[in-house]
């Protein structure tokens, strides 16, 4: 078990370099372009000449692609070009906006999704796995940008019941989080109580929950004890490839209400190549999702006894 | 144990009477189980035997009540100790099962929940159905495990099944069926999925835990032979229907019904021979249920088949008043005017294929599979490279028309060396040499046209073999065109008529897919696949061990007929003795990836035997009660090919071991007239002395003791007969007396009345 | 032998229109399978008789603000028109083709991508399907949409991009099914029988894998589609869309967006509706197909 947690995080390092370097190689192979995407298109040659050597972008390639990394390991993000301020200031305060929307999400949409998905695979056929399926599918099929304006126009426009924007001006508000967070877990439920609702009708079909049965066991003991534990080690590993999945419908939701994430940010700066924010907000969002997938393995690893007693 | 169910031992445990099972499908209702009637009495055990989708599964689920969503109970009644099962709520139904109906399962790997160790899956049936505590019952649950023979059953109960053997799996299995007591356990092909060593050691602990708990069995299996070493009374079931029930000496002794006696000629039985009593298969295949002719659904298959009165309304069972058994009773109209039980039936006898020069030599082949064994303790001690020898040293060499069997159980290498020779995998030592060329070392991708063309196979699953995207035609054309036999399509075409021909199948079939095959058919087709490019060997690697026991007998022959008349090697690998007996001329023994005997078939199925053929022998059940066995046992599992014995790879389950030179020490090859070797540190002499396994009657010995068998039972025909004449006669005498009394008393009255009038 | 005269009557080769009739038959048993396979021939029709059915050209300026179902100047507007005049039944309906043509072909490229790598790294396992593995892993541990709005950020929003980013960000999902079907079918007896015959590695890859992988491929072709319309509409959504002024449905929720409010909220609903349909019809035909396929 440890020797397999070393391996996992040893291919999460080796695909953290890669990605840096894909990030690093996209957005600074070119010293001119760095300058040029931060005096602005109408510096002259001679400024930008005096800009690469100040800022050390004469060096080689790999020596400054160390210094990078080195610099992004202690923290220190480089200078927004949009905000004219340092990228940390508010990459850290983005981050953690996000991270509360994609929490409460996760934590109502993963709820959800296991209780439709078990309550439809118990009974695979019956008109209420019908329903709870087609339900899923259809709302699988409604995009955030889709839902997000379908939304704004009933609760709204129509009802008035609920703010349009989620700008948070005057501060966290509740109020102001639900039409984000009824976005994305709209989209995203579906996708996982398919899974467990599969991965619950397998396991019913299977000869041991036959050989519980025929051992006379009261059917709830049946789906309690011998069902859930086996029909729920599948989805576990889709529901932590599904953070990857969020931080996408993160970018679409943010920028839909105005919301001040780090979607929106990555959003901004990529349309206005403000590179720093680019490469701050790549490597972290590839780092969450290498990091989700690898503790999704690893839990996979440990939920499997076939798998953790080999 | 509920109040209600008295172990009154007169009312039979179990009791069903015309019971019909159906299934729904989109195509409508589909009868699998009709007009099924049987009761089992205390202690009794009822074999329930025929092949796949005759429906004697659907009977087990359907006493269980457990029939899925589109299964039901269509008419008649199962009463479990005189109560009606109809009556009864799902909650009493569910307090049955488990505690007094328990089952036993096919697949014991998948009966057993991978994620809950093997204590809470045994502890929960007692806490569930006696209400004890959780203590107590893990108390019981290690009991029952020590009774089963599971040594150090504390340990074994806190593993997760899947760290333990099938065998010992099986095991568990058993005990959590037995744990409560059940009255009436249902066995569902319990040994199917294990290897034959392993089986004889479950059958035998079945028996024994019958014996010992008296519980009534329901044996459910596709093999006669086991159903012999089982069972007291046995229902052959063909196509949803008992066709004839009896005890196991009527139905093994005189089958009345052409079905079970067309049975018999399809097992390869130890008499049976290639060339002088074939096998004789059951022409046609098992009608799908909704293709089930009218009248007797054998009909199209039966020899015996009278229009008028066979194909007209349903047969109905009838008793067969020919003998002394009470319970023999068969579904056919014309069982007493066909003679069915004399002598076994044979196909056409052959002359033997001479035997040519040699094609292919095996020549202390090895090979040997690199593991990588990356655990700490092996990289400290720097072997963290490790070999998994899969075949050891192998000797042997087949010549043309020559049939070469080579047995073995799961993990010997069998496989292994099929792939060795195909090019599959490459010979890590030693030579192969087909046609005196040196193969071995060359991958498939590097050999000629020629060698491949020469050296096929024939595949062992028949749902596997063929591709299921294409036609049958196609892809037997794509053999011809890619060896380049034919070139023209037009001549592709008519050679592959020609194969589906020779494999008898219909021409037509060239333009289907695989899936509107049955599995013989299928298996045909692999047939003519592997025959399409005129190969001088082929190797078969278990070609029948998935079909029924009726359809392997037609594809047996067929492959024999084939290579008899190309002359071809043929290698057949196979896990069960009694096809090698039957079809091999010389055979080879292998067990964890060595040779532990080879030698001509003869050789090899009598003493001096090596230990290991000697259990196996015994382990194989035999359909033929003329036959006595010695009975040997084996202890423990196979072990694990990763991890053998450093010196004889059987000494960790020889019953003759000698100590520690077995253990440590490689056993020499003890070479015994021309071609018999043997792998043994026990010399020859000793082994010479070791009494035959089976004793085989000789013809006369078989009939004679049929005939006792007869004489015996019309003798006691005859008695009852003669007994209920005398009671009759005695009876009649009475009622003459009775008569001459009343006579009497008339004439008394008479008197009495004219002295009144007087 | 009686089953001899079978011959005389051998069905001839079905040719592939009878092939799909069959599947169009097969596809009834599943009534949602239907209703998908029905919304997704009615866009796929919609958008071939685009020119014939389109009541005005998408782009003219008419009447600004007009609500649905009302009639302006005798001209009549289904679903009204936008802020700059524009009829929204004609630009949904030329929009829905462009949606279709893009989607379509850069899933059908990441297909062939996707098919080629899966293939080469299960069949031929090894080093080669190490080194495709990483890079897919590198691939997929990006999340789509930040990996879409680097990409198209850094190239420039336009058609050709579009497909690219797809080809780039979906093909290792559809390569690791590959890889996982390559790798299940390569166990078959009938592989081993084509390489104990001595088939070349490209013959048994196309010829005796890629066919037998066809059903689960199928299905996630469909749902893929489904996701690729969903993509593309982000990217328009996200101002990363195919150029304006030709119309694009994410393009025409984002500029409506802002007349939710200003009491037009048909403008941004009408297209958000026409891409969800298209989205449901394809997933509903995903599903009735795997339901299909797991009967049969």
């Amino acid at each position: 078990m440890l020797r397999l947690i070393a391996r996992r995080f040893g291919l999460m390092m080796l695909i953290m370099f890669v990605v840096t370097l894909l990030l690093f190689l996209a957005n600074e192979a070119d010293p001119l372009r760095v300058a040029r995407s931060v005096l602005g298109p109408y510096a002259q040659p001679e400024q930008l000449d005096l800009w690469i050597q100040q800022n050390g972008y004469d060096r080689s390639l790999a020596i400054r692609y160390l210094d990078w990394i080195g610099r992004l390991l202690v923290g220190d993000l480089g200078q927004s070009v949009i905000y004219k301020r340092p990228v940390g200031e508010i990459f850290w305060t983005r981050l953690a906006n996000t991270g509360i929307l994609a929490g409460i999400t996760f934590v109502i949409m993963v709820l959800l999704a296991l209780v439709l998905g078990v309550l439809a695979g118990m009974a695979e056929g019956s008109p209420r796995d019908r329903f709870i399926s087609v339900l899923s599918i259809a709302t699988t099929s409604v995009p955030e940008y889709a839902s997000a304006v379908i939304l704004m126009a009933i609760f709204v426009f129509w009802l008035g019941w609920l703010p349009g924007t989620s700008s948070m001006m005057a501060g966290f508000s509740w109020i102001e989080m639900v039409l984000p967070v009824s976005v994305l877990v709209l989209y995203g439920f579906g996708y996982i109580a398919r899974m467990t609702r599969a991965s619950m009708a397998e396991v019913m079909t299977t000869h041991y929950i036959r050989t519980a049965v025929l051992k006379g066991l009261p059917y709830k003991h049946i789906i309690l004890k011998h069902a859930l534990r086996n029909a729920l080690i599948a989805p576990f590993t889709v529901i932590m490839l599904q953070i990857n999945w969020l931080l996408s419908g993160v970018v679409v939701t943010e920028y839909a209400f105005g919301y001040k994430g780090f979607g929106a940010l990555l959003l901004e700066a990529a349309l206005r190549r403000d590179i720093y924010v680019i490469e701050a907000c790549g490597v972290a969002a590839v780092f969450v999702a290498v990091f989700t997938q690898t503790l999704g393995d690893l839990g996979y690893t440990y939920l499997n006894p076939r798998i953790r007693f080999k | 144990m509920p109040d209600d169910i008295r172990p009154d031992t007169d009312v039979p445990v179990l009791e069903i009477e015309d019971l019909r099972l159906s299934y729904y499908t989109r195509a409508g209702e589909i009868p699998a189980v009709m007009d099924f009637s049987l009761k089992v009495n205390a202690g009794e055990s009822v074999g329930l035997v025929g092949e796949s989708g005759c429906g004697k599964s659907t009977v087990a689920n359907g006493i269980m009540r457990y029939m899925g969503k589109n299964g039901g109970i269509v008419g008649g009644t199962i009463k479990f100790k005189g109560r009606d099962m109809a009556e009864m709520s799902d909650e009493e139904v569910r307090r049955l099962r488990g505690a007094e109906i328990a089952m036993i399962y096919q697949e014991p790997m998948a009966a057993l929940n991978p994620s809950m160790t093997i204590a809470d899956q045994l502890t929960e049936v007692l806490t569930e159905h006696e209400g004890i505590g959780r203590q107590e019952a893990a108390e019981r649950a290690a009991e029952m495990l020590d009774a089963v023979h599971i040594p150090d059953p504390r340990r074994l109960m806190d593993s997760y099944p899947h760290q333990i053997s099938g065998g010992q799996q099986q095991r568990v299995v058993i005990a959590m069926a037995l744990l409560s007591r059940p009255s009436l356990l249902l066995l569902d092909e319990p040994t199917t999925a294990l290897d034959v060593t392993v089986e004889a050691g479950i059958v035998e602990l079945i028996a024994e835990l019958s014996e010992k708990t008296g519980a009534s069995l329901l044996y459910i299996s596709h093999n006669l032979g086991l159903m012999l070493e089982v069972c007291d009374r046995i229902c052959v079931m063909y196509s949803g229907e008992v066709v004839e029930q009896g005890s196991i000496d009527s139905i093994f002794s005189w089958p009345k019904h052409p079905y079970t006696h067309g049975l018999f000629g399809c097992i390869p039985l130890p008499h049976a021979d290639k060339n002088a009593r074939p096998l004789a298969a059951i022409r046609g295949q098992l009608p799908l249920p909704h293709q089930r002719p009218k009248g007797c659904y054998f009909g199209p298959r039966c020899d015996f088949f009278v229009q008028e009165k066979c194909g007209q309304q349903q047969i109905p069972m009838e008793e067969v008043t020919t003998d002394n058994d009470p319970v023999h009773r068969v579904r056919c109209a014309r069982w007493n005017e066909v003679d069915t039980s004399t002598a076994m039936i044979a196909g056409e006898a052959r002359e033997p294929a001479p035997v040519g020069e040699v094609v292919l030599e095996v020549d202390n082949m090895k090979k040997y599979y690199e593991v990588k064994d990356s655990s700490f303790g092996a990289m400290l001690s720097g072997q963290s490279m490790r070999y998994v020898k899969a075949n050891e040293t192998i000797n042997f060499r087949a010549r043309r028309s020559e049939t070469i069997g080579i047995v073995g159980e799961s993990g010997c290498g069998k496989s292994t060396f099929a792939k060795v020779l195909m090019g599959l995998e490459t010979a890590t030592d030693g030579e192969v040499r087909l046609n005196h060329v040196n193969i071995g070392a060359i991958p498939v991708r590097s050999r000629t046209a020629d060698q491949l063309s020469s050296l096929q196979m024939v595949f062992q699953n028949p749902n596997d073999t063929l591709n299921p995207s294409h036609t049958i035609g196609g892809q037997i054309g794509r053999v011809i065109k890619h060896f380049g036999i034919e070139k023209d399509p037009a001549k592709i075409h008519e050679r592959v008529m020609n194969l589906l021909d020779t494999v008898k199948l219909p021409r037509a079939f060239a333009e289907r897919k695989p899936r509107q095959l049955s599995g013989g058919q299928k298996q045909r087709v692999g047939i003519a696949r592997a025959f399409a490019g005129n190969p001088s060997t082929v190797i078969a690697d278990e070609p029948i061990s998935a079909l029924d026991v009726s359809v392997a007998a037609a594809v047996t022959e067929l492959l024999m007929d084939i290579q008899r008349e190309h002359e071809t090697t043929l290698l057949f690998i196979s896990h069960d003795l009694s096809a090698v007996r039957y079809l091999a001329d010389r055979i080879v023994v292998m067990y964890l990836g060595q040779i532990m005997e080879r030698g001509t078939t003869d050789e090899v199925f009598a003493p001096p035997y090596h230990p290991y053929t000697e259990a196996l022998l015994s382990a194989v059940p035999i359909a033929d009660p003329e036959i006595e066995k010695r009975r040997i046992v084996l202890e423990g599992n196979l072990p694990s090919v990763l991890d053998p014995p450093a010196g004889c790879p059987f000494c960790t389950r020889c019953p003759r071991v000698l100590g520690d030179i077995c253990e440590n020490e490689r056993p020499p090859v003890q070479i015994d007239g021309e071609g018999h070797a043997i792998a043994c540190h026990i010399p020859l002499d000793e082994l010479r002395q070791v009494e035959p396994v089976l004793k085989v009657p000789n013809e006369l010995e078989k009939k004679r003791s049929l005939m006792l068998k007869q004489a015996r039972a019309k003798k006691a025909a005859a008695e009852a007969a003669a007994a209920e004449a005398a009671a009759a006669s005695a009876r009649a005498r009475a009622a003459a007396a009775e008569a001459a009394l009343a006579d009497e008393l008339v004439a008394d009255a008479d008197a009495a009345i004219k002295q009144d009038q007087t | 032998m009686a089953e001899q005269t079978e011959t005389l009557d051998m069905p001839v080769r079905e040719n592939s229109l009878q092939r799909w009739l069959k599947a169009i038959a097969l596809l009834r048993e599943s009534p949602v399978g239907m209703v998908g396979g029905g919304i997704v021939v009615f866009f796929i029709l919609i958008s071939i008789f685009a020119p014939l059915i389109s009541p005005y050209d998408p782009n003219a300026n008419l009447v600004p603000f007009v609500t649905p179902f009302s009639t302006v100047d005798d001209k009549f507007f289904l679903f009204g028109t936008d802020q700059l005049g524009r009829d929204i039944l004609s630009r949904l309906i030329w929009g829905g083709q462009r949606v279709l043509f893009y989607a379509t072909a850069a899933t059908l490229s990441a297909y062939a991508v996707g098919i080629v790598m899966g293939l080469a790294a299960g069949y031929s396992k090894g080093w080669v399907d190490e080194a495709i593995s990483f890079v897919a892993n590198v691939i997929l541990s990006f999340p789509v949409m930040v990996l879409y709005v680097l990409i198209i950020a850094t190239l420039g929003a336009s058609g050709l991009n579009i497909i690219f980013a797809v080809v780039f960000a979906s093909s290792p999902g559809i390569m690791r099914i590959v890889r996982g079907l390559t790798l299940d079918i390569s166990t078959r007896e009938y592989i081993a029988a084509a390489q104990t015959r001595g088939e070349s590695a490209w013959f048994i890859m196309m010829v005796e894998i890629l066919p037998n992988a066809r059903g689960p491929l199928i299905v996630d072709f469909c749902l893929r589609m489904g996701y690729t319309t969903i993509t593309i509409g982000a990217l328009g959504f996200l101002g990363l869309g195919l150029p304006p002024p030709d119309p694009d449905w994410g393009g025409m929720i984002t500029e409506a967006r802002a007349f939710v409010m200003g009491g037009f909220p048909h403008m941004a609903i009408i297209p958000a509706c026409a891409v969800s349909l298209l989205v449901l019809g394809f997933n509903l035909l995903a599903d009735g197909l795997r339901e299909v396929s797991l009967k049969d």
